[in-house]
């Protein structure tokens, strides 16, 4: 079953006549309807394409939360040979949030790490919804730590509302285990590709992103606070979200306009939960050619320029 | 570089004293008991009767902090403000003007360098009264500069934290500081130079996720507030009912992510302790005594 958005109301009429319509052919009623079909698949693809061009930020908000969108491991899966999953944290914990592990990508041995939210209610517990504990991180960090040994690129594919706002965390040293995390991320003496493919939710999401190269799909965002939290906090009404997703400038557009991300990565008319697979080849293809201009580089060169990108960032005047 | 011609440009400090009239009182924040306000400042705002540690301002940090309260200043680097055009009830441009006017500082960080323990020292100050301490693309580029300073005159780095955490208004960008400042951390640790967090009450959010949490010394002051997710929110999340005592400094230090706690009173010979025995220099005669 499709999951419809809210603006994608009209387009769910239409295909739910122009499933009707099929369901009364098959019923045999005799009636010619592949004219009618035609002319509704043409007027839905219409709309949702006018929907899609034009989605506004809070709308895109939604569709980077879209729960019919690939997740991580969905990328493992359609993208990587010989994925071999590695566990733990080895300081007592292992967290399925973040996902991760060696493989090949396009024949390039890799470490790939992700944030994993899961598909239905049991997978979503296993993963707790995606939002890492400091285990989690630290787990990170042990993979990071782990590709700079071997030399081996590291290619991370993040899904996250964030890191787990829990007692158990804190009491572990979640703050600690993300700024460590973005330490390792910075010192790789490996290329490093960030791909934002869903939510970049904050700290939590750094952590994982202080990449060489930070690549998000079209309809993902990337924000310092979800829109509901600002809207709570600085217009205090969360009724305000829409406002604040405006104004948080949290879509790749913006984020590319702003100089701190790298490159957006078109998705499907409908977005990348309509059309998976396409969605994911198009990631694919993204990432080898950036990795194909990284890799020539040697680590100590990777790390001074990803030092520069970073620091760079806001300097300009804009 | 021309970084160090640009941006610093030093202030004479510390020789401005206050007068405060002899006979005003105040109540403490903790206990509610009465105090006078001379007495107050002379015992480094901690309150003579519970040993509540009241707010402290950038400045009176720096006092304290330095030898004799003798310290330059350094001018903060300048960025550009507002990146964002950004608006909530307010133009994040006029908070930035009230909080100017009311903390008397550029942003939420006051860096100077002088001596601690006679040895060289950089101190970074967050400034809680410049809109909560938060960070944002200047204070990340102060922060920065007070790394790039140490490693220019190969000394440490003491930062008192204090901070809400991002700065919303500049969206990302305040996200971006995360990293921005751990670079600055790795800097000085190349440089093999020390590294010491005082951790004061709040410390929270991508403050306490970077360079908070990044020292190669964690102190705290006493019951100083730290956490990533402050504790509202969690009570919000979890439903359950908060350990006692939970993110205060004693608690990190039992959970093993602060060092020590330090009593205000104690921290200047603390940290001139940990600079000596970090950069293996002689002891003065003060620390061989004590």
């Amino acid at each position: 079953m499709r999951q419809y958005l809210d603006f994608e109301k009209p387009v769910a009429e239409l295909e739910n006549k122009i499933a009707e319509l099929r369901q009364m052919a098959k019923d045999g009623e005799g009636i010619n309807i592949a004219d009618e079909i035609g002319k509704l698949s043409d007027k839905a693809e219409k709309q949702l394409r006018a929907a899609y061009t034009k989605l506004t930020p809070w709308q895109k908000v939604s569709v980077a939360r879209h729960a019919q969108r690939p997740r991580a491991l969905d990328y493992f899966k359609a993208l990587l040979e010989e994925y071999t999953p590695l566990a733990g944290d080895r300081l007592g914990h292992d967290d399925q949030a973040v996902v991760g592990g060696l493989a090949r990508f396009r024949g390039q041995a890799v470490v790939v790490i992700g944030t994993e939210r899961g598909f239905d209610m049991e997978s979503r517990l296993r993963h707790n919804f995606g939002m890492p504990k400091p285990e989690g991180y630290r787990k990170a960090q042990r993979l990071v730590e782990l590709a700079g040994r071997f030399g081996l690129p590291i290619l991370t594919f993040i899904d996250t509302s964030g890191a787990w706002p829990g007692i158990d965390a804190e009491q572990r040293g979640q703050a600690q285990a993300i700024a460590r995390s973005t330490d390792c991320c910075l010192r790789a003496p490996v290329p490093f590709i960030a791909t934002i493919i869903g939510e970049g939710g904050s700290g939590g999401a750094v952590a994982l992103g202080a990449g060489d190269r930070v690549l998000m799909l079209e309809h993902s965002i990337y924000s310092v606070i979800a829109p509901e939290g600002a809207a709570s906090i600085l217009w205090r009404d969360p009724k305000q979200a829409s406002t604040a997703a405006e104004a948080l400038k949290l879509t790749a557009q913006d984020l590319l306009k702003l100089k701190l991300i790298d490159r957006i990565i078109p998705e499907p008319i409908g977005g990348a939960q309509r059309f998976p697979s396409e969605a994911i080849a198009s990631v694919g293809d993204a990432i080898d050619e950036v990795l194909k201009e990284l890799l020539p580089l040697d680590g100590e060169n990777l790390v001074a320029k990803r030092r520069e990108k970073f620091l760079a960032m806001g300097r300009d005047a804009l | 570089m021309s970084w160090l011609t640009e941006y610093v440009r030093p202030k004479i400090r510390g020789l401005l004293q206050r007068e405060v009239p002899e006979n005003l009182w105040t109540s403490c924040d903790s206990c509610s008991q009465m105090i006078l306000i001379k007495d107050l400042e002379r015992a480094q705002k901690v309150c003579p009767h519970c040993g509540h540690h009241g707010k402290a301002n950038a400045t009176e940090r720096l006092d304290w902090t330095f030898d004799g309260g003798h310290y330059t200043r350094i001018e903060l680097p300048k960025v550009p403000t507002d990146p964002l055009g950004f608006r909530d009830q307010k133009k994040y441009v006029d908070r930035l003007k009230d909080a100017k006017a009311k903390s008397h500082l550029d942003e939420s960080l006051a860096v100077a360098h002088g001596k601690i323990g006679g040895r060289d020292a950089v101190v970074a100050v967050m400034a809680y009264e410049f809109m909560a301490g938060t960070m944002g693309t200047a204070m990340g580029e102060a922060f920065v500069a007070a790394c790039r300073l140490a490693v220019l005159q190969k000394a440490a780095l003491v930062i008192y934290t204090a901070s809400g955490g991002a700065r919303m208004q500049e969206g990302v960008l305040s996200l971006m500081q995360m990293p921005r400042t751990t670079i600055g951390v790795e800097m000085l640790k190349d440089a093999g130079l020390p590294y010491i967090v005082v951790l004061t009450n709040p410390t929270t959010g991508g403050v306490s996720a970077s360079f908070a949490m990044l020292g190669d010394v964690q102190l705290a002051e006493p019951e100083a507030l730290i956490a990533f997710t402050g504790p509202r929110v969690i009570q919000d999340t979890v439903r359950e009912k908060l350990p006692e005592g939970f993110q205060r400094s004693e608690y990190l230090r039992d959970h093993g992510m602060v060092d020590m706690v330090v009593a205000r009173s104690e921290m200047h010979e603390t940290l001139a302790r940990l600079i000596g025995l970090m950069t293996n220099s002689p002891a003065t005669a003060s620390e061989a005594a004590a």
